[in-house]
């Protein structure tokens, strides 16, 4: 009885530490400014105001922030995929001499310890007349997220059964159509999965976008920009908390997207008999 | 093509996985990777060897800006080396490191020895909680925690003063380097546990339920039980996580960045702050990236261990 008890307490606390965070987040982000302020803080959401987001939403260059962050992140995880999809391929289907190696390398290329090559990359970047452009942060992010692509892919690749293609070839499908018309359908819901976890990598990524873009301050992205949020709404912490859950937003989104279709993609019921 | 194909599949026995598609090799498979070693020559390989060159070069700003940098051996590594600061945030690191993982694997396995014994809704909920915790960006982590712990209006120093800690009203946790410390060291465990408690969660599920029977009816206590089955099963996914959580908590950057800068004073300067500090600051990029590639050579000695316990779990299962 004693142990119920225990492990109930246990899971609360767990739970309420894990939550709290992101909760006060939320909330503060829709409190009126006098609550805030109150010398004593209110756990409930009592009375609510959009004003906060309005702040944000205002705040100069939100926008282009925004559309930074989508494009940068968008373009590296459609790069990324292509380029993915094509040496995950050949992995996961075909027999080559250095593919072992080739596994290994793109297995190191994950584990790059990408903040100690912040210098060369900044240097490189003024050599080639790049820094201050959205392109090189594109292409940092490709790479970022490419290894990671490969490997998931072939995962996804390999758990689809070889038999099926087979089958295809036999009726007198070409090897491109066979991609097409049996092996991409069911692929379709690993892509996506490998894609949103690419683009989530891409959109949380600071070190690089501090770096790169320095002079051009309307080519920020948008964790920069929240990082610097006391030029911005000095003490304003509902318009900094509204900030930073509109940050959050669409990274919700997607795990919320993957829980449901992840699961579906599987291919267990496809070969039968 | 597809005729040699067709004539494989024939000659070969129903799904036997991985297929040997063909036996001459062609040039397809070298142009389908290509793009990726490209990429990865071009973005990866050249910036590393770069950072190499520029570590063995005197490069400072004029050097950035003439483009004339002219080697100079191991000067920058020498300099580094025998600088008492650069010991200095050696240490920290070793501290911070050392910190940060214990407490992320001690509370990550009583998270997941938790989850194990809860009712299926009760521990639906606590997964939850941890995944919105994963899923939080770090930066979004970052700013909240500032909004936690602000001086005036933050609700950590009102719940400590409503505790009785008088000492805690209107307290600047970010002018104390201790302070700043144990910030950073809160929430970079926040962040982590939900990834390393859900795994070895998902690993204890394994164990199949009869070895805990036996235990339990030979009398051994949970703790009896915990050290004699369930860490020796797991031993080797214990070690892949620690290698990993020793990784990242070496190369964090961007929470004590956007936090503290390194500061107040050099409090929470760790090895990858320091060697942006020196390159930023001090346009001195020729010790940053001799200590960032100091930096690489640590991580190399806990990514081999890493790898090492990869293959370990690889061969147990």
């Amino acid at each position: 009885m004693t142990g119920r008890v225990l492990r109930a307490v246990a899971a609360v606390v767990v739970f309420v530490v894990s939550v709290f965070p992101v909760y006060w987040m939320v909330l503060t982000a829709f409190k009126p400014t006098r609550d805030i302020q109150a010398a004593t803080p209110t756990f409930l959401p009592l009375s609510l105001t959009f004003e906060h987001f309005g702040t944000a939403v205002s705040a100069q260059g939100f926008w282009s922030f925004w559309r930074n962050s989508i494009l940068v992140a968008g373009g590296a995880v459609l790069l990324s995929l292509v380029v993915a999809l094509l040496a995950a391929f050949a992995v996961a289907r075909l027999r080559w001499k250095g593919r072992r190696g080739f596994i290994l390398m793109v297995f190191v290329a994950q584990m790059t310890p990408w903040e100690a090559l912040l210098i060369p990359i900044y240097v490189i970047a003024r050599d080639t007349g790049m820094l201050d452009t959205l392109w090189m942060l594109t292409l940092v992010y490709f790479m970022i997220t490419l290894p990671f692509t490969v490997v998931t892919l072939r995962g996804f690749l390999a758990a689809i059964p070889v038999d099926l293609e087979e089958a295809a070839l036999v009726d007198g499908c070409s090897r491109a159509q066979a991609f097409r018309r049996v092996v991409f359908p069911l692929l379709a819901p690993g892509l996506l999965a490998t894609s949103l976890f690419g683009f989530i990598t891409a959109w949380n990524e600071f070190a690089f976008a501090n770096v790169l873009i320095i002079k051009d301050q309307d080519d920020r992205t948008l964790p920069v920009w929240l990082s610097s949020f006391s030029n911005t709404f000095g003490t304003d912490w509902g318009a900094t908390m509204a900030a930073s859950t509109l940050f959050m937003l669409p990274v919700l989104l997607v795990f919320l997207v993957l829980q449901g279709r992840v699961t579906t993609g599987i291919v267990g019921g496809a070969v039968k008999g | 093509m597809t005729t040699t194909l067709t004539r494989a599949v024939e000659r070969r026995p129903p799904s036997t996985p991985p297929p040997p598609r063909r036996r001459r090799t062609s040039w397809w498979p070298y142009l389908l990777i290509a793009p990726t070693v490209l990429a990865t020559g071009f973005l990866l390989l050249y910036p590393l060897v770069r950072n190499v060159i520029i570590s063995l070069q005197e490069f400072g700003l004029p050097q950035l800006v003439r483009g004339d940098a002219r080697f100079v051996g191991l000067a920058n590594y020498t300099r580094v080396l025998t600088d008492p600061e650069f010991w200095a945030v050696v240490r920290r690191t070793l501290v911070f490191t050392a910190v940060n993982v214990v407490l992320i694997m001690v509370l990550s396995t009583l998270v997941a020895l938790l989850l194990v014994r809860l009712g299926k809704w009760t521990r639906l909920l606590v997964m939850s909680g941890l995944v919105l915790v994963w899923a939080t960006p770090v930066i979004a982590a970052t700013t909240v925690f500032q909004w936690l712990f602000q001086s005036r209006l933050g609700v950590v120093n009102w719940a400590l003063v409503r505790l009785g800690f008088e000492g805690y009203r209107d307290y600047t946790w970010f002018a104390d380097g201790p302070a700043t410390f144990a910030i950073l060291v809160a929430l970079i465990v926040w962040q982590s546990v939900p990834f390393a408690a859900l795994s070895l969660y998902a690993a204890m599920v394994t164990i199949p339920s009869e070895l805990y029977e036996a235990a339990r009816m030979d009398g051994a206590g949970a703790w009896r039980v915990f050290a004699s089955i369930t860490f020796p099963v797991l031993r080797a996914m214990f070690g892949l996580i620690t290698c990993l959580e020793v990784i990242w908590v070496v190369k964090a950057f961007v929470q004590i960045w956007v936090i503290s800068q390194g500061g107040p004073g050099q409090a929470t300067t760790t090895l990858p702050v320091y060697a942006f500090q020196v390159a930023q600051s001090l346009q001195r990029y020729d010790l940053g990236a001799a200590v960032s590639m100091l930096m690489v050579l640590l991580l190399v000695l806990a990514l081999l261990a890493y790898f090492r316990q990869m293959y370990r779990q690889e061969e147990v299962s």
